[in-house]
This record gives C-alpha cells, sequence and structure tokens, in this order.
C-alpha cells in the first residue's frame, strides 16, 4: 500500500520586546537567574497581569503577514496545569478567541507553490526554566531542580498550521519561510539554537487517497531545520514500518534524539491532561480596533515571499531570487539602489551575492564605502571595457578600502586598459614583424596562434590593453597584409 | 481628654488639637489589650510600625502637611491583603509566616493618605466563609455576644471596628463578606461596583468577584474611606478608569422623590422574624420621608447562591494553584515535585478551602465545563439583565443583608449549605458587579444587631450613600457592645 504523510507544525516565537507580557520586568537571558523578575512573574499571591501592547502588536504583525484574519476581541484563557516552573500553575494562554486566525503561508517545494493553512496565532506568556542537577541531569534521577524565572513570563506566540503539510521537505521550508517572516518583521530574535523559535511537528499517516487522519504522534526537541525534517522523516516512516507489521499506533509525544536519530517515546499518558481552560478574569477581553490593525499593516516591511517575486520580476532567476531574498539587509540595499543607478540586475547580483558577501566575510566589516552608484559605476567601467574583468576586482577592493569612485581608483591604481586603436595599433605592428614564424602558421590555418600574438601584446603594453580590441585588431592587420 | 470615635470626629479632634494621631493609636491599642482574648479581631498587631506611623502623621500634621481625612486615623486590614515585610497569611496555614516584598495598592494608597495601619485582622481561610469559623489561626467572635460568630469572611475587621480596636478598617467581599459581618456587628459595610477598587495586592479567592472596601461605624466614615482608597489602578487590568462617583456629595439629602424597590425573592422561608420587621419598619420610615416604594421582583435572584457556588470555587480553583510550596510559604517535602506539592496542600490547606477546590476543579473540568461552569456564566448574564431591568425602574433595591442576626459559633459549621445560606441576599451584587452596603437599624431581641441592605447601579455610589445615610438617620442606631472585659 501506498503511504501519505499528514503534517502539521506548531511554532513557538518568543517576542523580543523590551519588557516581559504581563508585567515590567526586563527580557534578558543572559542575566544571572531570578534578576529579572517580580511579584506578577513570579506567582505571589495578590499580584495581577496587565498586558504589554508591544507583545500585541508583534502578534498582530505576524498575523498580518500570516494573511490571517484579526479578531476585534480575543480572550485571555487560563490553561491550568501544575509544574514547578510555571509560577501561578496555570499559563495565561488563548483558548476558543486568539487574535490571529484562518491565514495561510505559501511555500515552494521543488518548483511547486504549496499553501500551508494557519489554523490560528495566539498569545501566551513563557514559563520558567528547570535545571536539574546531579545524577546525569535526568528530572527521575536529579537530586535537585533548580528554577529560573526571568523567562518566565516572556511572551510567546504559537502559530498553529493546518495539517497540509505532506512531507519533511515541505515541513522544513514551511518552516524555514516562518522564520525567515518573523526574522524580517523584527518581532523576534528567531534564533532555533537559542530557542527563540520553535518547531513541533504533528505527524501522521493514511493511505493514499484516505481523507480520513490517523493516530497523531507530536514530535518534540527538533533545534534546527535539518533535524526537524530528519525526524519527520524518521517519524513518517517508523510509522508506515509499525502499521505495516499491523501494530495500532498510539496517540502520543516523542522525543527527537539527534545522536540515535530517531524519536523515542515519552511515555507520557496522552489525553489525561485537562487544562480546565477558562477566562482569565483578571484580563478583561483584548480589543484591537480596524484602526489598529491598519497601522500596523502599513508599517509591515517586504516579507521575504514578496521580495522574491519582485526580484523575478527585475530578471533574476528562481535561485538567485531566493538567495538574494536571503541576503542581509546591506546587500539588499544595494542591490535596489544599484539597479536604481542603472545596473542590469544580473550583475548587480553577481557583485553583490559575490565578492562584496565574500569581501565582509573575510573583513568582518560593513560595506560602510560602497553605494549603489558606485556598484553601477564599476558594472559598467566593465561593460564599456575600460577595466578588464580581473582588474575590476581589485577596483572594488579600492572602493571598499575607501579609495572614492570606482573610476578613480582604476586610474590611480593604472588599471585603465588601453583602448585607443591608434596606440595599440603600434604594438600590434611590432609584434606582428617580431613573431613572423607565428604569423606565417596563422596563415597556413593555425588559427590559434592568434591567441599567443594577443599574449605578446598584452605584454607588450604591460597588461593594459583591451584584449578583446587587441584581437580585433590583429585579425584585421592579417587580413589587410593578406 | 475624649477619644471620638468616629473617623470624622477624630479628624477633627485632631485639627483643633484635642488629640493626636498617638492618643488614636493608644486608644485603638487600649481597646484591642482589653477585648483580643474575647474576640481574636486581630492575627497580628503591628504596634511598633503603627507607633512609628502615628508620629509621623503627627509631625507631618504640625509641619503643616494634612493629608486628609484619614491622616492619623489608625485602620486595620483584613489579612488577606499584602504588606510589604509584615506578615500576611489569608488566615492559612500554606502562608504562614509569609513576609510580602509589596504593599497592596489599597495599602499603599492608605500610607499616602496619611492612614496609621494598626495590623491585620482575621478571616476565613482564603475568605472562604462566612463566620471567620474557617481561620487556621483560630476563630473570631462577636462582639455583642461573644458567644456568636461575627460573620464573615471579614468577620475580624467587623468586630475589630465593632469594638472599637480600630477607627475602621478594609475587608473584602465577594459574596457578600464585607456586608454580611458588618451586619451580624452593627457596623457600616460596603462592597464598592467592582473595577473601583484596585485588588492589587489581594490575594485572590474569586477574581471577578473579589472586592475590597470599607468596614466603619458611620455612613460618612465609609464614605471618607472609600474615597482614599478607589480610583484606577494600572496595576489591575479590570481596574474602572473613571470618571468616579462622589460617595459623600448628597449625604444628608434625604430619600424624598427617590424610588425604592423592595426585592420580594429576598424575603420569606429563613429569614428570621426579627429581620423581617426591622427592615419593613425602615422601609416605611423610608416611604414617610417621601420615596416611592415599589415591589420589585428578580427571579435570577433565586438562582445566584447555585452560580456563585460554581463561578467562585472555579475561579478559587485556578486562583490557589500557585500555593505549591515552590517559592513561598509552606513547604512539606516529598519524594518527587509532584508529592512535594500534593503534601504541601494536603497539609496547608483547610477543609473549606479543600472542598471549594474540589468543587472548581469539578466544575472546570472537560465534558462539565458547560454544565457548571458554563450554565453558571449564563445564569450571571441572567442576573445582569434582571438588575438592569429593574433599575431602570428604580434607584436603589433594599434587603436585609443577612437573613438571620449572629449565629452561634460551631451552629453551621458542619452544615455547609446552611453557611452558604449566610450570603443568600449579598451574592447578587457580587455576580451583577454593582455596589451595594449594610447599615445597621437596631437590635433584636436578644440585643443582636440587624443589618439594612441598599443596592445601587454600577456606580450609584452617591445614591447607595444617600439611602444609606437616611436610614442611618432614621434608624438612630448608637448602640455600642458591652464587651465583658478580661485585662490581659
Amino acid at each position: 500500500m501506498s503511504w501519505e504523510a499528514v503534517i502539521g507544525i506548531e511554532t513557538h516565537v518568543e517576542l523580543s520586546t523590551r519588557s516581559k507580557m504581563f508585567c515590567g520586568c526586563v527580557v534578558d537571558f543572559g542575566a544571572a537567574p531570578n534578576t529579572n523578575v517580580c511579584p506578577v512573574c513570579l506567582g505571589l499571591p495578590g499580584a495581577l497581569p496587565v498586558p504589554n501592547r508591544k507583545a500585541i502588536e508583534g502578534i498582530i504583525a505576524i498575523g498580518l503577514a500570516l494573511n490571517c484574519e484579526i479578531t476585534e476581541r480575543s480572550v485571555f484563557h487560563r490553561k491550568n496545569y501544575f509544574y514547578a516552573d510555571l509560577p501561578k500553575n496555570y499559563q495565561i494562554s488563548q483558548y476558543d478567541v486568539p487574535v490571529c486566525h484562518d491565514g495561510h503561508l505559501d511555500v515552494e517545494v521543488d518548483g511547486q507553490t504549496r499553501r500551508v493553512g494557519i489554523e490560528r496565532a495566539h498569545m501566551e506568556e513563557d514559563t520558567g526554566k528547570s535545571t536539574h542537577v546531579g545524577d546525569g541531569g535526568r528530572i527521575d534521577a536529579a537530586s535537585a531542580t533548580l528554577l529560573d524565572f526571568n523567562r518566565s513570563g516572556v511572551p510567546l506566540v504559537e502559530v498553529v498550521s493546518r495539517p497540509d503539510i505532506r512531507s519533511a521537505a515541505e515541513a522544513r521550508v514551511y518552516a524555514q519561510e516562518l522564520r525567515a517572516i518573523v526574522a524580517e518583521l523584527g518581532v523576534s530574535d528567531a534564533r532555533l539554537e537559542e530557542g527563540s523559535i520553535r518547531f513541533d511537528a504533528n505527524v501522521s499517516i493514511r493511505p493514499e487517497g484516505s481523507e480520513e487522519l490517523g493516530t497523531k504522534v507530536e514530535i518534540k526537541n527538533m533545534n534546527s531545520f535539518r533535524s526537524l525534517e530528519r525526524a519527520i522523516e524518521f517519524e513518517i516512516a517508523r510509522q508506515i514500518a509499525a502499521v505495516e507489521a499491523g501494530e495500532e499506533l498510539v496517540q502520543e509525544t516523542r522525543h527527537w534524539d539527534e545522536e540515535a536519530g530517531e524519536t523515542l517515546s515519552m511515555r507520557t499518558k496522552e489525553g489525561s491532561s485537562d487544562y480546565r481552560y477558562f477566562a482569565d478574569p483578571d484580563l478583561v477581553p483584548l480589543v484591537v480596533p480596524a484602526d489598529w490593525v491598519e497601522e500596523i499593516r502599513s508599517t509591515l516591511p517586504e516579507l521575504p515571499e514578496q521580495r522574491r517575486k519582485r526580484y523575478a520580476g527585475l530578471g533574476l532567476d528562481p535561485k538567485s531570487a531566493e538567495i538574494l531574498s536571503a541576503s542581509s539587509p546591506v546587500i539588499r540595499g544595494l542591490f535596489d539602489d544599484a539597479l536604481d543607478a542603472g545596473a542590469p540586475a544580473p550583475a548587480a547580483f553577481n557583485w553583490l551575492t559575490g565578492e562584496v558577501t565574500a569581501w565582509m566575510r573575510r573583513t568582518e566589516s560593513e560595506p560602510s564605502n560602497l553605494t549603489g552608484v558606485r556598484v553601477a559605476a564599476l558594472i559598467e567601467l566593465v561593460d564599456t571595457g575600460v577595466v578588464s574583468a580581473t582588474a575590476a576586482k581589485e577596483v572594488l577592493e579600492g572602493v571598499l578600502a575607501g579609495e572614492g569612485e570606482p573610476r578613480a581608483v582604476a586610474e590611480a591604481r593604472d588599471l585603465v586598459q588601453v583602448s585607443d586603436r591608434g596606440e595599440l595599433a603600434g604594438a600590434v605592428e611590432e609584434v606582428l614583424a617580431a613573431n613572423s614564424d607565428a604569423v606565417e602558421r596563422y596563415r597556413g590555418g593555425e588559427e590559434k596562434v592568434i591567441g599567443f600574438l594577443v599574449g605578446q601584446v598584452m605584454r607588450q603594453t604591460g597588461g593594459k590593453a583591451d584584449p578583446k580590441l587587441v584581437n580585433e585588431l590583429i585579425r584585421e592587420s592579417l587580413a589587410g597584409n593578406g | 481628654m475624649s477619644i471620638p470615635n468616629t473617623i470624622a470626629g477624630a479628624a477633627r479632634a485632631l485639627r483643633d488639637g484635642s488629640v493626636t494621631a498617638v492618643d488614636l493609636l493608644e486608644s485603638v491599642l487600649e481597646r484591642a489589650h482589653l477585648t483580643e482574648a474575647q474576640l481574636h479581631a486581630y492575627l497580628n498587631i503591628d504596634r511598633d510600625g503603627a507607633r512609628a506611623a502615628a508620629e509621623a502623621a503627627d509631625a507631618d500634621l504640625a509641619a503643616g502637611n494634612d493629608r486628609g481625612p484619614l491622616h492619623g486615623i489608625p485602620i486595620a486590614l483584613k489579612d488577606n491583603m499584602c504588606t510589604r515585610g509584615l506578615e500576611t497569611t489569608a488566615a492559612s496555614q500554606i502562608l504562614a509566616g509569609y513576609l510580602p516584598p509589596y504593599d497592596a495598592t489599597v495599602v499603599t494608597r492608605l500610607r499616602e493618605a496619611g492612614a496609621v495601619i494598626v495590623g491585620k485582622t482575621n478571616l476565613d481561610e482564603f475568605a472562604m466563609g462566612s463566620s471567620t469559623e474557617n481561620s487556621a489561626y483560630g476563630p473570631s467572635f462577636n462582639p455583642w455576644d461573644i458567644t456568636r460568630v461575627p460573620g464573615g469572611s471579614s468577620g475580624g475587621s467587623a468586630a475589630a471596628v465593632a469594638a472599637g480596636s480600630a477607627f475602621g478598617a478594609l475587608g473584602s467581599d465577594t459574596g457578600g463578606s464585607i456586608r454580611q459581618p458588618a451586619s451580624l456587628t452593627g457596623t457600616v459595610g460596603v462592597k464598592p461596583t467592582y473595577g473601583t477598587v484596585s485588588r492589587y495586592g489581594l490575594i485572590a479567592f474569586a477574581s471577578s468577584l473579589d472586592q475590597i472596601g470599607p468596614i466603619t461605624r458611620t455612613v460618612e466614615d465609609a464614605a471618607l474611606l472609600l474615597q482614599a482608597i478607589w480610583g484606577h489602578d494600572p496595576k489591575d487590568a479590570t481596574s474602572y478608569p473613571g470618571p468616579y462617583p462622589d460617595p459623600a456629595a448628597s449625604l444628608g439629602a434625604g430619600v424624598d422623590g427617590l424610588r425604592i424597590g423592595v426585592v420580594t425573592e429576598l424575603a420569606g422561608e429563613g429569614y428570621e422574624p426579627a429581620v423581617e420587621s426591622a427592615v419593613a419598619d425602615m422601609v416605611a420610615k423610608l416611604q414617610e420621608e417621601g420615596a416611592t416604594v415599589v415591589e420589585v421582583s428578580l427571579p435570577s435572584f433565586e438562582i445566584a447562591l447555585s452560580a456563585y457556588y460554581l463561578i467562585a470555587p472555579a475561579e478559587a480553583s485556578s486562583n490557589l494553584a500557585r500555593f505549591d510550596g515552590v517559592r513561598y510559604g509552606l513547604r512539606v517535602d516529598g519524594e518527587t515535585t509532584e508529592e512535594m506539592m500534593a503534601r504541601t496542600r494536603g497539609q496547608g490547606f483547610g477543609p473549606e478551602v479543600v472542598r471549594r477546590v474540589l468543587l472548581g476543579t469539578y466544575a472546570l473540568s472537560a465534558g462539565y465545563y458547560d454544565a457548571f461552569y458554563g450554565q453558571a456564566q449564563r445564569v450571571r448574564a441572567a442576573i445582569r439583565a434582571d438588575v438592569a431591568r429593574v433599575f431602570g425602574e428604580v434607584d436603589v433595591l433594599v434587603s436585609p443583608t443577612s437573613p438571620t442576626v449572629a449565629f452561634s459559633a460551631g451552629a453551621r459549621v458542619d452544615d455547609p449549605l446552611a453557611m452558604y445560606l449566610s450570603d443568600i441576599c449579598t451574592i447578587p451584587s457580587n455576580l451583577s458587579g454593582d455596589p451595594a452596603m449594610s447599615v445597621p437599624i437596631g437590635l433584636d431581641e436578644q440585643g443582636l444587631p440587624i443589618g439594612f441592605q441598599v443596592m445601587a447601579p454600577s456606580l450609584g455610589e452617591e445614591t447607595m450613600f444617600r439611602v444609606a445615610a437616611e436610614v442611618e438617620r432614621l434608624a438612630g442606631f448608637d448602640a455600642r457592645p458591652e464587651i465583658p472585659v478580661v485585662a490581659g
């Protein structure tokens, strides 16, 4: 039988607001444990939450970028469960009326565009952090648990996709695209390694053609896009093998073990948790008027997908458009400016993502002496034969080093090609006269000898001649004297 | 030197120089010294802190820095309001020895108003009860008869004010916990409009119902104390931004021309005859003073108690989850974190708290939510609609505050339903969010106080106080309890 995988992704995005979701404490992950805490985020008796406006703006921006509807009156609920790093033993979250719902994200896989539905994006608060000490840090063997509440109350946005994803590769692209969007919006650090964006996957399989959903397994602990893809691949294969061996799948949460390359059951009884959701009576409904939404919409930056489309429209091939879209804002800014100054897109792309990016990496510095106008001018120098392609790299070095305009750098560094016919004609005649045997061989039909002759002229002129023009002059001379 | 017995009187005496804040405090401390062994109104008297505050108040006033009507006045706080560095227990074993790192907003406001905080008063554990017998630190007793309860859950605050061991006190009212003890102790108790007094720093029982308010000896004093504590607080998301009414604006304006509704449902079976006749007499007097009296029916009031006993425990089950032994308060060790939490809660909570947490957890559980919590919310909406309709027809509603006078200690401890019925007249205002207050109107044949409840629409405090002041004048209630004094 042939199987189809059904995958949904839950994404937690930690917003990089200055203060926490429901109190004024500073969000700072580098701080010493329990230094950014107050009665509210420690869950002290009598303390009350007050929502952070900046965080609400963050989730609205995410919702808009994911084409969601924004709810005018959404509700904060309490999700009740006991856990040592959850100070109130309930998490303020959203339940049946989230801020954002019914959106979508288009992802491109193997040249095909796939639309992944976004069921919802809701606002919640993060928990504290537990560290189990003694006996290898395993919770069941630990001698003590240390609690740090600096993270407690940090605003989190949970984005829940519909189960529209059909392969591990699609899941990876979806996750990468979502991360790119969140990073572009500037609402989160969006760093996987640091956990400021986290992906969990719900995976099930069903016979190809079936419309029913199979038993869902949630997989956690993927710390990179690669591990997300590997974990899903593994899980799909595991489920197919299990079902084909006649086993019944159980709804459970499984942990991805990066080293072993497999998902492991966390042995938690699924379905036993009843979070007893109810509207948080300490908070009033969150009202988001339409004009606030429009104000936020008007400040949204260009998103990766829009940018790729724009680049493609400017004449870049899809692969280049994607590379440029993922490049640093500096490179992208220079690209746009260079095009404004008249540079052709492919050349600007090549210079910026090639030489300029390499220079930035090598020198670990910003190309502060480069402008779009200078990029365009450099390309112009090459195209008009003023400098050779090789010399142009040196010109760029000079420009980046602060030596001025490309033309001035080329002149100062003596890189301008001799492209005056009269000036070159003498050198050509001299070389032809001094190499009569080569001339003879050429005339005898040995075409490639011309390369040698061009080389001789280049030597004669100290490498400054325009080789194309030299070639042309030699051919003319030999043909005319024939 | 004669010590006045009202806040307003003391405020005048302080300014004419006949007493000092230290005198006022000493009179209160002396009274506590003589009565605490019998009443147990206080869990903790902060003698040193109060003396320092009284001295500072005197110095301030002498320096011309007059902070207003509460300047130098000794006030007691129910022990579910956080006081920085001063033990705050909510009368629970689970918070024994807990020292809050911050002051509740009401405490900050009292300090800014120059009030002298005498100490923390007893209550039913986490404000769950109607007799102050559910305190982990022992019950309080009624100054009018020390074999009887002072009501609850703000029984300690009410007893302290009735006994003269505070000029005024703050209580909290979730289902009647200010008004019912005020009724049973012959004091004035006010539950203001929900959202007008900040809950920041009030140890939550049921967040959508909890409201702090004053307990005093007179209606005027209650207005003065209320004005000092209410107002918008950015730390409480449910705080009302304003504008606020002036509760003192129409004191003495009488009731001529006002429409008063007598609630049909708050009478009959379960109501003591002495209570019913005293209330009826007062209604007749109000009519004589020019008020239009009409009987009004609010059918939803019949099911308010049932709805309340789902909503309040549901919220409480979540609010009290934070008491787990992890960060503060009692910790009873266990082999695992879960076991530690379970043991801590098992030992730290008293039986009534456990009962309500279980009830509330059940009401919110998957599969039961809609039948219990959901249904209770619909009843709440019906009450709001009912009340809104009636307030289109009348200016205030009146009723007994409590169906009975103070009952004997121990009489209802083993019968939770009988205890819950103590709040049948007061619960509707908590569910609707509207203000209501209790004013003493006399004593029954046993010499026990009877309270008269005035209910108003949200932000209707000016009219409510106006009617209450007239009730107070017409009742002419000025009796004081005689407490058998045993010098400590």
